[in-house]
């Protein structure tokens, strides 16, 4: 029996109508396009949730990018991570060969620990995305984003091509593939412009605890059934009226901090007792907005407000709908009207900087052992000047003799 | 695009993902006819959208007899109610290229340009005296720049008479399929700079009726180029390789830094093979400042700038139908290097 009642896939056309009084969107035969792609989606996947994300701009093709959330218990094992750095395990090997000859001295050099990624269904892994190039291409998941791409994404500027296996070639380098380096904007991009007007959206029940480790907000909401609708007048008026619904990025790179040098569960346990006496190299826990902040707090990007809303039309008022664009990453529309609201990305994918963009530059060069006498050179001495030494030092051997015989002499005269 | 073909056209570059509202679409189509009876315009088209911080500016174009002459340009900020813009002068361009940042979106805003650092600026704005610059002026200035930069035409939809004028080429069937893919197959609509720079041996082979503007093919940055200086050192070695024209140089200049290192290198040693290998597959598709893709199976060749991004170009092949569209913020993109 078809339960036809609740089905994931989203109304595309009516969010697409929505954007079109804004002027936004894409034409409407491509918008059904997308919507028969999704049905597709959804009935291929498990799939407990589908939005129609946005669309990313490429230079040989485009990306449609659909939003997903897994049934639960239906998520499929992550099968292949893909190992960016294998040169340490062969290293090891070669050098166990080579033990019995002389060898250098071993590098004491530890790379930082790595951060580790976030779970599925949390922080930034939230969702899940799907990419194709065209509706009726097949869907291509993309792999979740782990915080060091984050952290590299934030530091270049690169279009996409439309080839997910495409190398990006930046400095400083990025640490995988366009599929990569697509999931990483995704998801700078969802954390920042993914809003709800104020109430839709509230917390679970409180959990109690307020001391968790790490100090981790809380990251997860639910409807809420009491909503009452804001008009659209306040809607537009005042940026308070919406909140992210999308957990911030922390300068890690993840939405909850985590001490990357804390190994083991037991380790962490033991170091929860002993938290007052922190080792003063410890890294200090970084915090960021709470879930559900409205938008007035945004910060402006140099005098520029973070959002600009208008109505979407002013000559019928009571049928207008509010419509705010992000000054921040050009190319993200969020409306509302009545309990109806909806987020998307047309563009090509870049946050805005009124500066130029710069490069980073390289780090800066090592600092060599600081010279002095102890490691300076010298020339050893030659023969004569080892002889002429010598010849020097019996003199004043033989002279200092002189002198105490003198002494004596003196002294035994005095007695007298 | 036209007016004309106003409502059909906006569907193709929709694709972009700026469109228009069902209310401007058909105020639209009202105030457009209504500017080409007031001004006596020959045809009248809708240049596009600059998004402003507090609103959008709507922008239209009106043409006389000679396509090629002078184009009037009006805004306005409903698509009901048209001002007339002054002619783009040297002046302004001068006077505006300092600005950055969002439009505001209000035309009587006024830019405080001694604000800016540089003592070169501060200089000249004090001889010429008179330092606030009106939103409009600036708005003149970017739409003269946008156009001339990148407001494309199909080749051969243009003719030369041998008279002077330059008119709608009434035998422009469309550009076939391979035609519209290559980018030498568009012209900047504006007065050529590279056409006399071309050797003899090119010039051979073009029409003078129909070839007398600059194709698409000689736009900087030129992709393989950029990426051999581009590896190693990013800002300093990029001015080096690019092309000498100093005018459009100068956008790319102004931020690097003071100390450019002189001494060559050689970038081929700093890629690992594999690298190379795999770079080099990809410049080869490359274009420099633009994107062309073909949409709907085939039947539409879209051109996206990448230099002013929001200018969407679209031809149907064999048809002819194109135009170009500008939905935008205004506002270059002087990352493009770093991009590509």
């Amino acid at each position: 029996k078809m339960h036809l009642s609740y089905s994931p896939l989203p109304n595309v056309m009516e969010t697409a109508f929505y954007f079109e009084q804004a002027g936004v969107g894409l034409s409407m035969d491509e918008n059904y396009h997308i919507f028969l792609a999704l049905k597709q989606l959804v009935s291929m996947q498990p799939i407990q949730t589908c939005r129609f994300w946005g669309k990313i701009l490429g230079l040989e093709m485009n990306y449609i990018v659909a939003e997903v959330e897994y049934r639960e218990g239906e998520e499929e094992e992550e099968t292949e991570e893909e190992e960016v750095i294998e040169e340490g395990g062969k290293e090891g090997s070669e050098e166990e060969d080579e033990e019995k000859e002389d060898e250098p001295p071993k590098s004491t050099y530890k790379s930082p620990p790595v951060v580790p990624k976030e779970e599925n269904r949390t922080g930034t892994n939230k969702f899940i995305y799907f990419v194709c190039n065209e509706p009726g291409k097949p869907w291509v998941k993309l792999p979740p984003v782990t915080p060091v791409q984050i952290v590299a994404a934030r530091k270049i500027k690169k279009f996409f091509t439309g080839r997910l296996d495409a190398p990006i070639v930046s400095y400083p380098p990025f640490p995988g593939n366009e599929a990569n380096y697509l999931r990483a904007q995704i998801a700078r991009i969802s954390a920042g412009t993914q809003i709800s007007p104020l109430g839709f959206y509230q917390f679970g029940e409180e959990e109690g605890d307020e001391e968790e480790e790490g100090g981790a907000g809380r990251d997860t909401y639910e409807e809420n059934p009491d909503f009452e609708t804001i008009s659209v007048m306040e809607l537009v008026d005042s940026l308070s009226n919406w909140v992210h619904h999308v957990q911030n990025i922390l300068m890690q790179g993840r939405c909850s901090w985590i001490n990357p040098s804390q190994k083991s569960e037991e380790e962490e346990e033991e170091g929860e007792e002993e938290e007052k006496a922190e080792e003063p190299d410890e890294p200090q826990p970084e915090v960021g907005p709470p879930l559900l902040t409205p938008l007035s707090e945004d910060a402006e990007i140099q005098n520029i407000p973070p959002w600009t809303s208008q109505l979407s039309t002013n000559l019928v008022p009571q049928y207008a709908i509010a419509v705010l664009q992000s000054n921040l990453w050009p190319g993200a529309y969020s409306y509302a009207i009545g309990k109806k609201f909806d987020n998307i990305y047309l563009g090509w994918g870049h946050k805005y900087s009124p500066d130029n963009y710069s490069p980073s530059m390289p780090p800066p060069v090592q600092t060599e052992y600081p010279s002095g006498p102890e490691i300076t050179e010298m020339n050893d001495p030659t023969v004569e000047e080892e002889q002429a030494l010598k010849a020097a030092q019996e003199e004043a051997l033989a002279a200092a003799e002189e002198m105490d015989e003198m002494e004596e002499e003196e002294d035994e005269d005095e007695d007298d | 695009m036209d007016a004309e073909s106003l409502p059909y056209a906006l569907d193709l570059v929709a694709g972009s993902g700026a469109g228009l509202s069902s209310e401007k679409r058909a105020a639209l189509r009202a105030s457009l006819l209504l500017l080409r009876r007031d001004y006596r315009f020959e045809r009248v088209r809708f240049w596009g959208r600059i998004q402003g911080i507090r609103g959008p500016y709507y922008i239209a174009e009106g043409l006389g007899g000679d396509r090629a002459g002078p184009r009037s340009r009006l805004y306005s900020l409903n698509c009901v109610e048209w001002s007339l813009l002054p002619p783009a002068t040297e002046e302004m361009i001068t006077q505006t290229a300092g600005l950055k940042g969002r439009f505001q979106g209000d035309p009587s805003y006024e830019y405080d340009p001694t604000e800016k650092k540089g003592e070169e600026n501060e200089r000249i704005y004090e001889e010429e005296g008179g330092p606030m610059i009106k939103e409009e002026i600036r708005l003149v200035a970017i739409i003269d720049q946008i156009d001339k930069a990148v407001g494309i035409v199909p080749r051969g939809a243009f003719v030369k008479t041998p008279l002077g004028p330059v008119h709608e080429n009434r035998n422009f069937e469309g550009l076939s399929l391979t035609e519209a893919k290559k980018l030498n197959s568009y012209f900047h609509f504006t007065e050529p700079v590279n056409l006399k720079n071309r050797t003899l041996l090119q010039k051979a082979d073009l029409d003078p009726s129909i070839d007398f503007l600059d194709s698409l093919e000689h736009d900087i940055p030129k992709a393989p180029l950029l990426f051999q200086s581009w590896v190693l050192l990013p800002h300093s070695a990029l001015a080096m390789h690019l092309s000498p024209d100093p005018q459009q140089l100068w956008p790319f200049l102004s931020w690097t830094p003071s100390t450019l290192l002189s001494q060559p290198f050689q970038p081929e040693a700093s890629l690992p093979s594999q690298d190379r290998a795999s770079l080099e597959q990809r410049l080869s598709k490359l274009r420099g400042s633009w994107s062309i893709q073909l949409e709907r199976g085939g039947s539409l060749v879209v051109l996206r700038s990448l230099l002013w991004p929001g200018l969407t170009f679209y031809h149907v092949p064999m048809t002819k139908q194109y135009g170009y569209i500008y939905v935008g913020t205004g506002e270059k993109n002087i990352d493009l290097p770093f991009m590509l």
